[in-house]
């Protein structure tokens, strides 16, 4: 069997997705199964005086109506990513609000009935009386709630700005947005009387994790909580954290001993999962006048809404890790104060703190080169750490590990995006676009990523009865094609394909020690350990094999699935069924003592990340018209190490883009004055579409193996996304000829407003319409 | 996003439906292609106590032309609009079909309904635009037989008509056939309800505009014709020039306090003009084939 690794393996989830077997939360239902509808906060911020219940729980077919002051005191979800010196005190979410609410969609109450029908109707019957209080909606205004103000950098930057022949300087803002899975939150508990414990179906993500923190809460042993693995129809950072709703579903189905489903629809889901992204940053790059760069300071204002939750204060953090980028930054300092509003709360959204960072700074290089007389990629050429360079330290940590960037060669990648959008012609394409007074523009952007957080995770591999290799390993299914990949890996100890393999991912039983899939993390980590947990059952295979055919184990080996004498065409061989057959107790093979079957479990610990990068190049056009923006081409050159299976590291970034082009250009969620969210339905959040995404051609780059796994691989699951904002920006303020735009989204009106076009509610004539 | 409860009733004759609606009370409701119905049930913004399925109603499904006349059955789908070849809607009245191109995404213009949306009267809802482009009169059948409401007379407010209560919308008489037209409009997105939109229809004779009609959609609580830009271009040679004029003529319709969302009108009335603009060039270079869609690029 050729190698596994580094082919375009179809993908083994494929078959039950589009073949409708798949399994959903929502798929799973039992009988007797209560249904649930969450009570909303409908204002952004109030005190409580009353909840009243009884005429919901008059409603023929309910069957509970639970407010705070059923459940265990003071309940809070805790932080999962702590960041050194932060406390978030008083300001981790409860369960259920009691006396005070503090966004829009803040639970309050929950309804159990006996269809989800019902239970819509009767929530509405929930009266509440809740004292409006002012809404802060904006941080940075004054008048702030810091949950947290904290710094990190390195070098001298007094003297670096005090010595400088240039300084730039740039605001730029994000706008708050986040992770939007096709399929919304499920859940479907059931309850096992015998022990008091329960099954859960439609975790994903970080199940050990989420075990741990509901046994605390439920204040029952670990053992008793089972997590099942199920398909997930998206994750994005933000599903499968920990939410109030992870708790209050399995312990109505303990409380009313029955199974409970909950289903979020899409109008609660876009108030209540976290959302992410919103910063404004005050940039300044000292600058010699060659262009080189001498020092950079950052001043982030980070909008956190309402509550700190399980990500902590983690996204500020890795903007301002990442902040430096790929580039020779000897003097660095950003600061960062996260503040509270009255908004839902945040946490992670792929390429967390990155996207936004990597736009800030990438316009701010663009700016610079345009005060200096210089072109945009002389200048960030002359400043990108060379190969030589490599592995570089800055003296911060980040996510608890020390920031080492490893090897690489971030030129030659830059070389090769630039290399390929020549032979596609793209510099004419624009030239010819504005010989014809069209509005082209070609945008740049260079990033670092980070990957492979460790510091552990766990895999276990075993052989089963007819021959086929079975994967427990700690990572989750979230659509990724992480089942591939991780069988590509194992099918290699065994030289056999990937159909012979089978991979659960994320069921806490089976894995009690997983660690999840986040943080461009599962290929990396959870694939390390189930290469070693591979290794060592083929180990076991080959010894017992040599043991069956009477030969000395070095003698025999062990590939398309068999164990023979090495050499020996006409011997004898076994297959892992027949081999798995001598592991079986009463086996004569088996020595005493020693265990039966064949399977071994690895643990796999790194304490280092590995640094991927890449660039993100597009064209857009400009439509002064209307202050349309179109993304005509778009490329993306990403450095992965190893691709385990190309197609699917292509996949990723693809997927990125679209979400890229989206946060660049549409997808926003409004608040009104009174902090009433706007953008409740896919009518105003405005995802991309097939039609707003443009091809993407990749350049796939495996030039520079990590050094931290065996693998030699890289994350890649969020590269797609990290540079787009800044690529897109890049591009339009190159079409519409200004230095560097001021933020995003690049909606009609900023970009009409940045022409000069249109520039406020009032002042627009209709004279000088192109 | 689950409906609060309503009882379900289908009809068969449109004198079912009326009967029925009559029986059923003011909170019944028609229930046509669902597309604008349906999804203000499930965030409950509409709360209708029953539903008169009138899909099962035959005869209400056609376009017919009489002369000078194009008649659209209620139950006619937007897919049907824009599929239709016939000489009978090209000749004159060519915008039809390249206006349904413009609403929402193929199984929306599957089920959706002419009559659907003349009842439902969104600003921005093409066939609304339309009707007031081509002074159209609108066939309702109510409790005391039929009348024709003139589409000036129709579209009474925001989502509101000069429908009574009970009443049924039969069928859309579009007239005024004019040789040149178009709609252009400019949504963020392929398929969302248009900021804006702009539709004329005129013809050229002796190098001179006549019979010109421009209608706004986006800017006002209803559609909005343009007097000042039809008569303007009354007689005018067509031409950049005229267009530009007409264009700053069309955009000075849109003041504060017309548009649904004030706070941006100044960008409506910019986004106005570069439509009116480009909508009278694509007008005059030829009737509208089936054409690509695009943005106001
Ligand atoms: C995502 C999305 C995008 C859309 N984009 C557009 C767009 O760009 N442009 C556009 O114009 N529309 C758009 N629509 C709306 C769509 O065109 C609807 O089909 C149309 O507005 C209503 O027609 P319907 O047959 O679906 O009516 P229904 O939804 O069934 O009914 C709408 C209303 O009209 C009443 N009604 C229906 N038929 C009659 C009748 N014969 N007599 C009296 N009253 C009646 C109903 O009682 C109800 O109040 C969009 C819809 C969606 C979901």
């Amino acid at each position: 069997m050729t190698e596994q690794i580094g082919r375009r393996v179809p993908r083994k989830e494929d078959r039950r997705l589009l073949a409708g077997h798949a399994r959903f939360g929502a798929d799973v239902q039992f009988p007797r199964m209560a249904h649930v509808r969450v009570v909303r906060s409908p204002v952004a911020h109030g005190t409580v005086s009353r909840i009243a219940t009884e005429a919901a729980r008059a409603q023929p077919g309910v069957i509970d109506v639970v407010t705070a002051e059923d459940l265990p005191a003071d309940l809070r979800i805790p932080v999962r990513l702590h960041v050194e010196g932060t406390d978030p005190g008083e300001r981790l979410q409860p369960v259920l609000a009691s006396h005070t609410v503090r966004y829009v969609g803040e639970p309050l109450a929950v309804v159990a009935a006996e269809d989800a029908y019902l239970a819509e109707d009767a929530a509405e019957l929930v009266e509440l009386e809740i004292d409006e209080l002012p809404a802060r909606l904006d941080a940075g205004s004054g008048d702030d709630e810091v949950v947290a103000d904290f710094g990190l950098g390195y070098g001298d930057v007094e003297s670096a700005f005090a010595g400088a022949a240039h300084v730039a300087r740039l605001e730029f803002s994000v706008q708050r947005h986040s992770g939007v899975p096709l399929e919304p939150r499920a859940l479907t508990v059931d309850y096992v009387p015998a022990t008091g414990g329960v099954e859960i179906f439609g975790a994903t993500k970080v199940p050990g994790f989420n075990r741990r923190v509901l046994a605390q809460l439920l204040d029952v042993d670990e053992s008793v909580i089972h997590l099942h693995a199920v398909d997930a129809g998206g994750g994005f950072g933000v599903r499968g954290e920990f939410y109030p709703e992870d708790f209050l579903v399995p312990w109505l189905a303990r409380r009313l001993r029955r199974p409970v489903s909950w289903v979020e629809d899409r109008a609660e889901h876009l108030v209540a999962v976290n959302h992410s992204r919103q910063q404004r940053h005050r940039l300044e790059v000292a600058a010699a006048g060659d262009g080189t760069i001498l020092g950079l300071r950052d001043d982030v204002w980070h909008d956190n809404g309402a509550y700190v939750r399980t990500h902590g204060v983690i996204v500020p953090e890795l903007t301002l890790s990442m902040l430096p980028g790929p580039y020779r930054v000897p003097a660095y300092s950003g600061r960062v104060r996260v503040a509270l509003t009255n908004k839902t709360p945040c946490g992670t959204y792929r390429a967390p703190g990155r996207f936004e960072g990597t736009a800030a700074r990438e316009q701010l290089l663009d700016l610079v080169a345009a005060e200096l007389g210089m072109d945009r990629v002389e200048l960030r050429r002359r400043n990108l750490l060379t190969p030589g360079e490599l592995p570089h330290t800055r003296a911060m940590h980040t996510l608890g590990t020390e920031l080492v960037l490893d090897s690489g060669d971030y030129p030659r990648l830059l070389d090769r995006a630039l290399d390929t959008v020549d032979e596609l012609g793209w510099r004419e394409l624009v030239a010819r676009g504005r010989a014809q007074g069209r509005l082209l523009g070609l945008g740049l952007s260079l990033f670092l990523e980070k990957s492979g957080l460790g510091p552990h995770d766990t895999a276990d591999v075993e052989i089963t009865s007819t021959g086929r290799v079975r994967v427990h390993s700690g990572g989750t299914s979230l659509g990724q094609g992480i089942e591939t990949v991780l069988a590509q890996i194992v099918a290699d100890e065994f030289g056999v394909s990937v159909d012979r393999v089978d991979v659960v991912n994320g069921d806490t039983t089976l894995q009690p020690f997983g660690t999840g899939s986040w943080a461009s993390r599962s290929t990396v980590v959870a694939g390390s350990a189930v290469r070693g947990a591979g290794r060592a059952v083929a180990l076991r295979v080959r010894e017992l094999g040599a043991e069956v055919l009477e030969a000395a184990p070095e003698d025999v080996e062990l590939a398309d699935g068999v164990v023979r004498v090495r050499g020996a065409a006409t011997a004898r061989a076994l297959d892992l069924a027949e081999v798995w057959l001598a592991a079986q107790p009463g086996s004569p093979w088996l020595r005493d003592g020693e265990p039966a079957g064949l399977s071994a479990r690895h643990r796999f610990a790194v304490d280092r990340m590995t640094y991927p990068y890449g660039a993100h190049v597009c064209v857009v056009e400009v439509d002064p018209g209307s202050g349309g923006v179109t993304v005509l081409r778009y490329l993306v050159a990403y450095e992965v190490g190893r691709a385990v299976n190309p197609a699917l590291v292509e996949g990723q970034l693809r997927g990125g883009v679209a979400q890229g082009v989206g946060g660049a250009l549409l997808e926003e969620f409004r608040y009104d004055e009174s902090g009433q969210p706007q953008c409740t339905t896919f009518m105003d959040y405005l995802m991309p579409t097939a039609s707003e995404v443009p091809a993407v051609e990749i350049v796939l780059c495996e030039d520079a193996p990590a050094t931290t796994n065996p693998l030699g691989a890289r994350g890649a699951g969020e590269g797609g996304l990290t540079g787009a904002g800044a690529a897109v920006a890049s591009a339009v303020s190159d079409a519409i000829g200004r230095p560097a735009m001021t933020g995003l989204p690049l909606d009609p009106g900023s970009v009409l407003a940045a022409l000069g076009t249109v520039t406020g509610p009032a002042a627009a004539s209709a004279d000088g319409i192109p | 996003m689950k409906p609060a409860p309503f009882e379900y009733h289908r009809a068969y004759t449109p004198k079912e439906v009326t009967e029925l609606l009559l029986e059923l009370g003011e909170d019944a409701k028609i229930l046509a292609g669902g597309q604008s119905l349906v999804p203000m049930m499930n965030f409950r913004l509409a709360r209708p106590t029953a539903l008169v399925d009138i899909n099962p109603v035959s005869g209400l499904d056609y376009i017919r032309r009489d002369g000078d006349v194009l008649r659209v059955g209620a139950l006619t789908r937007h897919r049907s609009v824009e599929l239709s070849t016939e000489p009978d809607v090209h000749n004159g009245f060519s915008v039809l079909p390249g206006a349904a191109r413009w609403i929402g995404h193929f199984p929306i213009r599957s089920r959706g309904t002419v009559g659907g949306s003349i009842a439902h009267a969104d600003p921005t809802a093409e066939w609304c635009l339309l009707a007031r482009l081509y002074d159209a009169e609108i066939v309702v059948l109510g409790e005391h037989g039929t009348r024709t409401v003139p589409s000036d007379e129709w579209f009474t407010g925001f989502l509101t008509t000069a429908a009574l209560p009970g009443e049924l919308v039969l069928e859309t008489r579009f007239r005024r056939p004019r040789r040149h037209g178009t709609l252009l409009e400019y949504a963020r997105r392929r398929g969302d309800f248009a900021i804006a939109a702009v539709a004329v229809a005129f013809d050229i004779t002796d190098n001179r505009c006549h019979d010109v009609s421009m209608v706004l959609g986006g800017v006002a609580n209803e559609p909005l014709r343009v007097p000042e830009a039809e008569a303007y271009l009354e007689g005018a040679e067509p031409g950049e020039r005229a267009w530009a004029e007409a264009a700053r003529l069309a955009a000075e319709a849109v003041t504060p306090g017309t548009g649904p969302d004030d706070g941006d009108h100044g960008y409506r009335r910019h986004l106005v003009g570069t439509l009116a603009r480009r909508a009278l060039a694509e007008a005059q270079a030829g009737p509208a084939g089936p054409r690509p869609r695009g943005g106001a690029s």
